[in-house]
């Protein structure tokens, strides 16, 4: 039985699309001399945001960010009914520690770098189910928090493969509303898992590219969408190896999605110059991009219709120990700064 | 999605969109780094014999200086830069092992002294003690039973 909201197997349809009403970002260092650098929000000349400890510096990114994101919408902590947020550090306490100083009702999500697509999808159908009025949507990563979880200690001088990819350090977080003008969230595409072999944690573009794909062409078959139908499809951060694969992949499925594509991770940092090897990662780099230079040209009106797929590794460092593969999920969420036209 | 593919298949097509090493450059960078290390290493060894040590003080000077260069540049956040030019020919000496040992000393220190340095201290030397003083002892019990 199909519901009448649903579109095929993974596509919701928001009836009543909610609309962002504010978007905020703060970024580290590195990012804030990277080419995006003129959107984001707030630059920290100080990795540790005068914290004691990388996870305190993160999660007060996501408390700084959430609150910057509510200040900016006009509203209070008591008008926002619910907060959706996740992160990469063990149990999310980034986000369960941001929500502690808060208070807004809280749901935790885990997608990994996903978090930020699957914080709007949740957030969306909270809205259009009437189950709320405002909601915010974050998340975070931090460089130094996610090395010393999943690979090496920073001084220890080893070489990092070509294909490695550089963890943002980044929160942004979007107030998203039943009223406002725009952009709209009008559909959500909820991806599965998939899982294509890799055992490489180092390798998370060849890894998560499988899901991405999925997800796309699952949105795209379900809607009736051409590639062309928007003026940009964007994925989190599969970097440079990630988005060779996907567009090869993408001919495959019998999309030609070249014209409209990029990669929050291959744009964020000049890989040339600030040695980041295949580009940026995380749940910050999605999040960073989405809510800095994607809605601000929106919100300029230079791009109106766009696709974003934030894409997750869902290993633990403990799964890799344990040679297993790293199984990847996807979450596309389409943002239009018109509702009702086009297919 | 239409495609299916195995764990082996996926990796095949993947194969030709992986950026390749630098390996030429990388061997000569870790030449060059490696070989500088042994020399500075052979000077302070030539030093204490100078100083007319015997040759079992000379190694435990040499070993000692050079452990201890290892830890100071990690600590002041150079051997990583080292590490990340020269690649094996700063891990490989035992400049590498002191910086295996200090780099998550440094790391963790956040988490104290008894659940961070103490407990975190060997986890990258860890496996290389377990496994060295293993094969020592396997090696010397060959060479006992052969020996004789």
């Amino acid at each position: 039985m199909m519901t009448e909201k649903r579109l095929g197997r993974q596509t919701l349809k928001l009836s009543t699309p909610p609309s962002m009403i504010s978007n905020t970002s703060i970024v580290g260092p590195k990012e804030g001399e990277g080419p995006l650098a003129q959107y984001f929000g707030q630059i920290l000349t100080d990795d540790y945001f005068g914290e004691d400890s990388w996870e305190k510096a993160e999660s007060k990114m996501l408390t700084e960010v959430v609150k910057n994101a509510i200040k900016a919408s006009g509203m209070s902590n008591t008008n926002i009914d619910f907060m959706f947020a996740g992160d990469l550090l063990n149990q999310i306490v980034s986000s369960s520690f941001a929500a502690r100083e808060l208070q807004i009702p809280y749901i935790g999500l885990y997608g990994a770098c996903s978090t930020m697509t699957e914080s709007l999808c949740m957030g969306s159908l909270m809205i259009d189910g009437g189950y709320a009025e405002a909601v915010v949507c974050a998340t975070s990563s931090h460089f130094s928090s996610a090395e010393r979880q999943y690979r090496f200690p920073l001084e220890q001088g080893v070489q990092r493969p070509p294909f490695a990819q550089w963890t943002v350090t980044g929160a942004g977080a979007a107030v998203i509303a039943r009223a406002g003008s725009g952009p709209y969230i009008t559909y959500a595409t909820i991806g599965k898992v998939l899982d294509f072999g890799i055992k490489d944690a180092n390798n998370m573009g060849a890894a998560m590219a499988p899901a991405a794909v999925d997800t796309i062409t699952a949105h795209l078959n379900e809607t009736g969408r051409k590639p062309d139908y928007y003026d940009l499809i964007i994925t989190g951060d599969l970097g440079n190896v990630g988005k060779a694969i996907i567009l090869d992949m993408m001919q495959k499925e019998g999309f030609d999605i070249t014209k409209v594509y990029n990669d929050c991770g291959s744009m964020i940092f000049d890989s040339e110059k600030q040695d980041t090897h295949a580009g940026g990662s995380g749940c910050g780099c999605a999040a960073v991009v989405l809510n800095g230079y994607i809605v601000s040209e929106m919100r300029k009106g230079n791009i109106n219709k766009v696709l974003l797929i934030a894409t997750g590794a869902l290993l633990s460092p403990t799964t890799t120990w344990q040679g297993e593969s790293i199984p990847s999920i996807a979450h596309a969420v389409a943002i239009e700064n018109t509702i009702g036209v086009g297919v | 999605m239409k495609t299916k593919m195995s764990s082996k298949q996926y990796e095949q097509y993947i194969k030709n969109k992986m950026p390749k090493p630098a390996y030429l450059k990388n061997c000569v960078a870790a030449f060059i780094v490696g070989g500088l290390i042994c020399d500075v290493a052979q000077l302070i060894s030539n030093t204490a014999k100078s100083y007319g040590y015997n040759q079992e003080a000379v190694s435990s000077i040499t070993a000692a200086s050079m452990v201890f260069l290892g830890a100071f540049l990690t600590g002041l956040g150079i051997y990583d830069r080292i590490g990340k030019f020269a690649g094996a020919g700063s891990i490989v000496p035992i400049t590498g092992f002191a910086n295996s040992i200090v780099s998550p000393a440094m790391e963790f220190k956040r988490e104290g002294f008894v659940f961070g340095v103490g407990a975190k201290m060997f986890i990258l030397a860890g496996p290389v003690l377990v496994y060295g003083v293993s094969v020592s002892i396997l090696i010397g019990t060959i060479y006992y039973i052969l020996g004789k």
